[in-house]
């Protein structure tokens, strides 16, 4: 009908079959009505299906008792917890082994990349060397490899290994002492973050000094100093607040302190390893994609290689590296459901549970969908705004 | 991954299903040529492939025991391997057409799961299993507090174990996985204390380790287990035709019919034998269900009857040795028994 409206708008163009005013309008309405039929018939047929078969659907399930225990709980959550905080447990797991992956595939992929074009011969056959092995390998495998390692290689809790400052590390895991914040801790954090505060200024300073007369100050060390001082002069003055719980010995595990578990270790190592390869070669990428005119320049001027790396290369190649690197930032965060293989009790690891005890696919599915979409979302809108930052500024 | 590969396709299966009202299970196996049958990816007199790939156990026997009621031919089976977490949406989505995978019956899953649950073919329980070696001194279940436990996701005995250790005020480190090979794995190199499953499939399990004499199976039953073959809800034609597979097995060994007597017990002329062996004149019985008349010979043929299938898979005639216990008929102060056919 739209289209019959427009032929008379338009009655001098000859057959409306070759205009392309028409033809466009023709084809977005067939495109709109074949998306949205086939969805409404999709919609339809799922519930359709669901009624017929007897299985119960909706979300209510969410707030009903979940009855299964959790290994590793962020929050606090016990088998009388709802199905919908199991889901948010599973989701803070994969927040938490993401975050943690992203950081270090960053740290080491940085390494291995400026690795890989050092002028050392052996530096840059080692990077090589690590590159093509982890990116050629499945990510699943390089969990498996890294939690048999981990408890092929560890002794059992009796025979634990006896790390410095009462750490324990054995098949079960990493344990710590974990801090006992005790009354007045609060005064470390105030100086920890007031210590931060004031780095940010030194800096700040220093930058600004050196803009004007040219003279540099120690701002690495001053905020080293600033930074670990501080928080030690308030534990000090605040009467030592802070106690230490120490893992002991009980008849089965270590209790006590603060357990790192060997799922949680392998995946994070695995995906950060992995990962890591990908950015390496996206580093080198960028720093490749840097004119040579530039180093050479900045050699002319007198600055040693570190420095050319640092205030140089590294800020023009960055405008290269971000962009694939959010890619890689979202492989990482997918790839973490892989989690599953060796029991880190991930988004899908929790949801398909779920899914299994209440039988209700089709939602747990979406759940899933949802919240992965809604963290590499998250994920991009972050690295857009770095980017933005990063961009080169015309002057 | 591959329950959600077989949840997106369920849930794609049920998008994409056409919506008319299909046909009968039955007439679809029929046509097809073969039953669909959801067996577990290994657990020991239970549903196992041997060394020359064909499945062994009790659950997979009942498959059979279905086939030959149906086709006459036991051979007429296609297993489908499926972890604890897949097989209520492989059977509900018709990937296959019985779930035969040691299953506990249970309202949730009777009702909201939309499935349909046959009898219990083998009434269980869930126990611990410790290595002796490894914890001597620990020689029940309620010493297991701040243990590591393995134990497999998506089953009932991951909300037993929390209940358990709630009701007795005792901690535990539950490490969980999908898979039982994964489970199996963990546990035998030191990750857990403790593996909990059913008690039948600990002693399964047990023969699977590096050194099955260092573990025990402690005494402790801490629920109930009826274990046995579900079908979709809402066709109970293909309900009944299981369901009388079922007390098939039942009522041939309570008449003594068994495998190697089958052909002469034709001859009887105790009307009870006739009846299940569709041997009265003018009984119908089979065809009623839409079988032939001969669907008791077929079976008992095939697979034997419920005792022969027991000890061949899990008694006396396995390396597992487990008793009849409670698994007895009925006549024999056992649980098991069958209605009559008549």
């Amino acid at each position: 009908m739209a289209s019959q409206e427009i032929l008379r708008e338009e009655p001098n163009r000859g057959s409306f079959i070759n205009d392309p005013k028409i033809r466009s309008l023709f084809f977005q309405t067939l495109v709109v009505i074949i998306v949205f039929g086939s969805l409404w018939w999709i919609v339809n047929n799922v519930i359709e299906n669901l009624q017929r078969l007897h299985i119960a659907s909706g979300f209510q399930f969410l707030r009903s008792r979940a009855g299964f225990d959790i290994s590793t709980t962020p929050i606090e959550y016990t088998s009388d917890s709802t199905y919908g905080r199991a889901l948010v447990v599973g989701l803070l797991n994969t927040i938490i082994v993401a975050v943690a992956g992203i950081i270090t595939a960053t740290i080491i992929g940085f390494i291995v990349g400026i690795g890989r074009l050092s002028q050392n011969w052996l530096i840059r056959k080692i990077c090589t060397v690590y590159v093509e092995v982890f990116r050629n390998i499945p990510p699943l495998l390089v969990i498996f490899f890294w939690y048999s390692g981990v408890l092929a290689v560890l002794p059992a809790p009796r025979e634990s290994y006896h790390l410095p400052f009462g750490s324990y590390l054995n098949q079960r895991g990493f344990y710590f002492p974990r801090p006992v914040w005790g009354d007045g801790s609060w005064l470390i954090g105030v100086a920890f973050l007031l210590a931060l505060a004031m780095a940010w200024f030194v800096a700040h300073r220093a930058s600004q000094r050196q803009m004007t007369t040219g003279q540099q100050f120690p701002v690495f060390w001053t905020s080293v100093a600033l930074i670990v001082g501080l928080p030690l002069l308030a534990f000090l003055l605040g009467g030592m607040p802070v106690t230490f719980d120490f893992p002991k010995q009980s008849t089965f595990n270590l209790t006590g302190g603060f357990q790192v578990k060997p799922e949680f270790l392998s995946l994070y190592l695995a995906l950060s390893f992995y990962t890591a390869a990908f950015i390496a070669e996206i580093v080198r990428a960028g720093i490749r994609g840097v004119s040579r005119g530039q180093t050479e320049a900045a050699g002319a001027l007198g600055l040693r290689s570190g420095p050319i790396l640092r205030l140089v290369v590294v800020p023009q190649a960055m405008r290269i590296v971000i962009p694939p690197l959010t890619s890689q930032y979202l492989n990482l965060t997918k790839n973490s459901s892989l989690a599953i293989a060796i029991g880190y009790p991930d988004l899908t690891a929790t949801a398909g549970t779920v899914l299994n005890q209440t039988g209700q696919a089709v939602e747990g599915v979406f759940i899933m969908m949802i919240a992965y979409l809604v963290l590499s979302l998250v994920t991009s809108f972050v690295m857009n705004i770095v980017n933005a930052r990063m961009a080169l500024v015309e002057r | 991954m591959k329950h959600i590969a077989i949840g997106i396709l369920g849930a794609a299966a049920l998008g994409f299903m056409a919506s008319a009202a299909s046909a009968g299970t039955l007439d679809t196996v029929k046509q097809k040529g073969f039953l669909q049958c959801g067996v577990s990816t290994g657990l020991a007199g239970f549903s196992a492939p041997d060394d020359k790939g064909d499945w062994k156990g009790i659950d997979a026997d009942f498959c059979r025991a279905v086939a030959a009621a149906v086709f006459g031919d036991a051979s007429k089976v296609k297993f489908t391997p499926l972890s604890a977490k897949e097989r209520f949406t492989a059977l509900q989505s018709g990937e296959i057409d019985i779930l035969s995978r040691n299953t506990t019956w249970t309202s949730n899953r009777d009702s909201a799961l939309g499935l349909d649950f046959v009898g219990v073919t083998y009434y269980d329980g869930q126990g611990f299993m410790i290595n002796a070696k490894k914890l001597p001194g620990v020689n029940s279940a309620l010493q297991l507090s701040g243990a590591a436990v393995c134990v497999q996701s998506g089953t009932t005995t991951e909300l037993n174990l929390a209940d358990y250790f709630k009701k007795n005020k005792m901690e535990y480190n539950p490490v969980v996985f999908e898979k039982l090979e994964e489970v199996n794995a963990a546990y035998d190199a030191g990750r857990c204390d403790a593996y909990t499953t059913d008690q039948s499939g600990l002693y399964g399990i047990r023969l699977t380790l590096s050194s099955p004499a260092d573990h025990v199976v402690l005494p402790e039953i801490i629920s109930k287990e009826p274990l046995g073959p579900a079908v979709r809800q809402g066709d109970d034609q293909w309900a009944h035709i299981a369901r009388w597979t079922y007390f098939a097995l039942l009522n041939a060994e309570e008449a003594g019919i068994t495998q190697a007597n089958v052909d002469e017990m034709k001859t009887s002329t105790d009307p009870n034998i006739q009846r299940l062996l569709g041997t009265e004149p003018d009984g119908k019985y089979g065809a009623d269900l839409g079988l032939s008349n001969d669907w008791v010979v077929n079976i008992v043929k095939a697979v034997g009857n419920y005792g022969e299938m027991f000890e061949r898979n899990v008694g006396s005639g396995s390396p597992l040795k487990i008793a009849r216990g409670i698994n007895a008929l009925w006549t024999k102060g056992g649980l098991q028994y069958g209605p009559p056919v008549r």
